[in-house]
């Protein structure tokens, strides 16, 4: 699927915020000029497509009493499937990326209580015999809400 | 600073048994249904105009940070997802930091503790890219702006989703 203006449009609107009114996808559509039935339509294929990964509210684990963390591992790259099996066998690991650099593991712990973010950190360090960088957030400067497409 | 005022944190994180079946019915993201909260209204057996009153409140006290619409970001053509890393004096963080997040192709900018000898970098900010030699402008740009400050950088870029299940806020069963 080709994006056309309407999606790109829709993308673009619909990153800023959603009324939480009766008909919100009617008063979106208006804006754009096209109809709720066209709108949740083209959504739907978006999502479908996977060019959004999710639309709704947004919520923030630490404004709920959970905590979260970023922590890195340099892996032996030999070793790199098999302690990525482990590391994303743990229910309290979100996300996990693979980079390219000696730190070559970044993945997101979140737990309810803060205590849990060390325990789960010690469990891979024990297992895996690597050291676990535990790099959680001090500051946030900015998160931009949007990618203009 | 960052451990600002306890007692609003506390405050703000309290939500009642509702608040948590509304947040555990929506997580996953919104009916697309032309009255999507009368859908969710349904589910939770309350009115419609008391799901719209809760996320309203929800949105006031920042629990919900906002609703809309997530990009894929690679999907959309930004296959370049590089993670900045910065040496920068802590003493000038706070500073530096906001600047840089200011940046419109910076999407996240925060402070993060270093790992002396091996991690030496204490501001990480996100920039993504159609290409990785467009995201090494970005860097470039970010340089200048930090000048002197600078004393060190890196960029990761990212090579492989290990994994992306998404931050589950509040039920254990109920998402994936």
């Amino acid at each position: 699927m080709q994006l056309d203006s309407l999606d790109r449009q829709i993308i673009n609107t619909l990153q800023k915020g959603f009324p939480v009114s009766e008909r919100p996808y009617h008063d979106v559509a208006e804006i754009l000029g096209t109809s709720e039935t066209e709108l949740l339509s083209r959504l739907r294929k978006l999502l479908d497509d996977n060019y959004l990964t999710r639309f709704g509210p947004m919520y923030q684990v630490e404004k709920l009493g959970g905590t979260f963390t970023l922590a890195a591992m340099k892996v032996p790259i030999e070793r790199f499937d098999s302690v990525a099996a482990y590391v994303n066998s743990f229910y309290e690991v979100a996300h996990n990326y693979q980079r390219d650099h000696d730190f070559n593991m970044w993945f997101v712990i979140a737990t309810e209580k803060k205590e849990e973010i060390n325990n789960v950190i010690d469990r891979i360090k024990t297992l895996t015999g690597i050291k676990v960088y535990n790099m959680p957030k001090q500051q946030e400067f900015f998160i931009k809400l949007q990618l203009h497409v | 600073m960052f451990n600002k005022n306890i007692d609003e944190e506390k405050k703000s994180s309290e939500i009642d048994d509702i608040d948590r079946q509304l947040i555990i019915a929506t997580q996953k993201g919104l009916p697309l249904d032309p009255r999507p909260y009368n859908e969710v209204a349904k589910k939770l057996g309350i009115t419609a105009s008391e799901v719209r009153q809760r996320l309203e409140l929800m949105l006031e006290r920042k629990i919900i940070r906002r609703i809309g619409a997530v990009p894929n970001h690679y999907r959309l053509g930004y296959r370049a997802n590089g993670m900045t890393v910065w040496d920068v004096p802590d003493r000038k963080i706070t500073e530096l930091g906001k600047k840089v997040g200011t940046l419109e192709f910076v999407s996240h900018c925060y402070q993060r503790p270093r790992h002396l000898p091996e991690w030496p970098y204490n501001l990480f900010a996100m920039v993504h890219a159609k290409d990785r030699s467009e995201a090494m402008k970005m860097t470039d740009k970010i340089a200048a702006l930090l000048g002197k400050d600078n004393h060190g950088h890196d960029v990761l870029f990212s090579t492989r989703i290990l994994k992306k299940s998404g931050l589950r806020l509040v039920s254990k069963t109920n998402d994936y």
